[in-house]
């Protein structure tokens, strides 16, 4: 019993501690958005005057609103795009037997790998060529093409976990292997599907390398890249509480994201990391 | 991941499949138009970039000045091997890649073990951990920048500093390697908390019946059993850790000797707009990640293969 009690309590200040060290820096930038621009820089780190007039002027400037819109559309339509392609490689890898399996998890580990700011260079210069620079495909295809790797990877380790017998049993009955996916295995598929798709939603959201090198305007700008960008009021001062303000706003999809789906995020990275 | 574990189980149910050619033609048929649009998409938007990049790094290619452009076979490489920039920058990287990454271990480690064994409030502890992870790269870098500043920060009162930390290059080093750890230790610890996950309980109860303490049984158990969990975490940290871009280029881009490779890589092609030598780095930083991995799997790949002495 006293064992037990001395447990709970030293992992009750584990608790504390791991929970301070997460928040802290949230809390930080919550109460910075929450000064008024004369006392930004006082350093304290609860506000002295508490105002909401940060989050007024982003909403009010044309430049915070369209990144909100370009960060959600396309971070919904390239994940949506990753996980579909991705669903469809990882029941190949995971179910049928096919040579080149091994090439294509290698392709994806070189694709993992490689350093993404070298692409930039080139894909700004095509995509200026073409059109794409400053649009929505113009981001949609690099996130789409960098989020497939880790989900196949996550993929492929869901997939093997389906109960194969039920989509033999589908075969037998007379359904063709493509009816044999889409009705027996795509609903058990389900939960990988999601847990992937919040992931990969969540790389996308973040991404900063492509976002502020493939596009210049509200046109395509999202939001990492815009609050980089926010105008200050002189050359030499940024506009904290802007900043800030976007920030928060920018960090509370993914809260709410990593609280709701808490247990799905860690069993599908988990998942593909052993497999891995 | 390799095709020898993954085709282990389905043998049971393979020979009878075998015979029917037919069969087995058009399982070949549907695996090929799935995998194909992922691995079309893969490669055709990697490729294209990647042979251009090495076309262009042995050319002149200065979009200021297209006209100029003409082939010069490795001396974009030579001027970037002989430049000392590259060489400071190469240093950098490998400064914050080592501490951070060392930091992000020891306490991923800790953090994966809080995760797994706390009996107090396991889901809010993993829900809370995962904050810094699932945050905006961006925004954590202005937290961390804002809170270091002497002007507008808590830190350096916190710590009674007179002088701004981010003026010189080891308050800055400091900065941005907390940074680092801060946002990617949790992902650090799930990568681990995956190899915990492996390590059976019945291996731990004998060990203590044996009277090993716990000290022992996490080295002697827990660790030989992670390797491959361990490596695999610590090749992905490390590789990304190398391309640092996002935190230095909010802080400063670069200043007080806190240049990285990717940042170097960024400013030559997009601000200078030199596409030859920018790709000559780019080239260059892609061989140093290679070679980072080629290590990481030589290395610790024949240590981690016998899936620990003890299993």
């Amino acid at each position: 019993m006293s064992l037990r009690a001395r447990q709970r309590s030293g992992w009750s200040a584990a608790f504390v501690l791991i929970a301070v060290c997460s928040l802290v820096p949230v809390v930080w930038i919550v109460m910075l958005s929450l000064k008024t621009p004369a006392t930004a820089t006082d350093g304290s780190f609860i506000p002295h005057h508490w105002t909401l007039s940060n989050y007024k002027d982003i909403f009010k400037e044309g430049i915070f609103t369209s990144a909100l819109r370009n960060s959600i559309g396309i971070g919904l339509i390239s994940t949506a795009l990753a996980v579909l392609l991705a669903s469809m490689a990882a029941y190949a890898i995971a179910r049928l037997d096919f040579p080149g399996k091994r090439a294509i998890l290698a392709v994806s580990l070189a694709v993992v790998m490689f350093p993404q700011i070298s692409l930039v260079g080139p894909l700004y210069n095509l995509w200026r060529q073409i059109g794409l620079y400053d649009t929505w495909p113009g981001l949609i295809i690099p996130y789409m093409t960098f989020a497939l790797p880790l989900s196949i990877y996550v993929l492929s380790s869901f997939f093997r976990e389906i109960p194969w017998e039920l989509e033999q049993a589908a075969q037998v009955d007379g359904a063709t292997p493509f009816q044999a996916f889409r009705k027996v295995i795509a609903p058990l598929a389900m939960p990988g599907i999601v847990t992937t798709f919040i992931i990969v939603f969540m790389i996308c959201w973040n991404d900063f390398v492509f976002a502020i090198s493939l596009t210049s305007t509200t046109n395509a700008e999202t939001v990492p890249a815009a609050i980089a960008q926010f105008p200050g009021a002189s050359q030499f001062t940024q506009p904290i509480g802007d900043i800030a303000a976007a920030a928060v706003v920018v960090t509370v999809p993914v809260m709410l994201l990593v609280l709701l789906f808490q247990r799905r995020i860690v069993a599908g990275l988990t998942a593909g990391a052993v497999k891995g | 991941m390799s095709t020898g574990a993954v085709a282990a189980p389905d043998d049971v149910a393979r020979p009878r499949r075998k015979r029917l050619s037919d069969r087995a033609r058009a399982e070949r048929r549907l695996a090929a138009m799935l995998v194909a649009p992922a691995a079309i998409v893969m490669i055709a938007v990697t490729a294209y970039p990647v042979v251009e990049t090495l076309i262009l790094s042995l050319q002149r290619a200065d979009l200021r000045f297209p006209s100029a452009n003409k082939f010069v076979g490795l001396d974009n490489y030579s001027a970037v091997l002989k430049a000392p920039v590259w060489w400071q920058d190469v240093g950098h990287t490998l400064i914050i890649s080592v501490i951070a990454v060392s930091f992000q271990f020891v306490l991923g480690m800790l953090l994966a073990l809080a995760m797994h064994r706390t009996l107090v409030a396991r889901g809010l502890l993993r829900s809370i951990a995962l904050v810094p992870y699932g945050i905006v790269a961006v925004v954590s870098a202005y937290s961390w920048d804002y809170a270091w500043g002497l002007d507008s920060g808590w830190i350096p009162k916190l710590l009674g500093l007179k002088s701004d930390p981010l003026s010189h290059p080891f308050g800055t080093y400091t900065a941005i390697i907390i940074t680092e750890i801060w946002k990617n230790t949790p992902f650090m610890a799930l990568l681990l908390l995956a190899g915990l996950a492996l390590v059976s309980d019945e291996l731990h109860e004998a060990a203590k019946v044996d009277g090993a303490s716990a000290w022992q049984r996490f080295w002697r158990i827990t660790v030989p059993l992670m390797k491959p969990a361990i490596l695999v975490a610590l090749l992905f940290r490390t590789l990304d850790e190398v391309r640092i871009f996002d935190v230095i280029y909010i802080f400063n881009q670069g200043a007080n000797g806190t240049e990285s490779i990717s940042m170097l890589n960024y400013s030559t092609l997009l601000d200078r707009l030199n596409l030859g030598l920018g790709s000559a780095v780019s080239v260059l930083l892609f061989v140093l990640v290679a070679i980072i991995a080629f290590i990481f799997l030589k290395g610790f790949g024949a240590a981690a293969a016998p899936g620990g002495e003890r299993a």
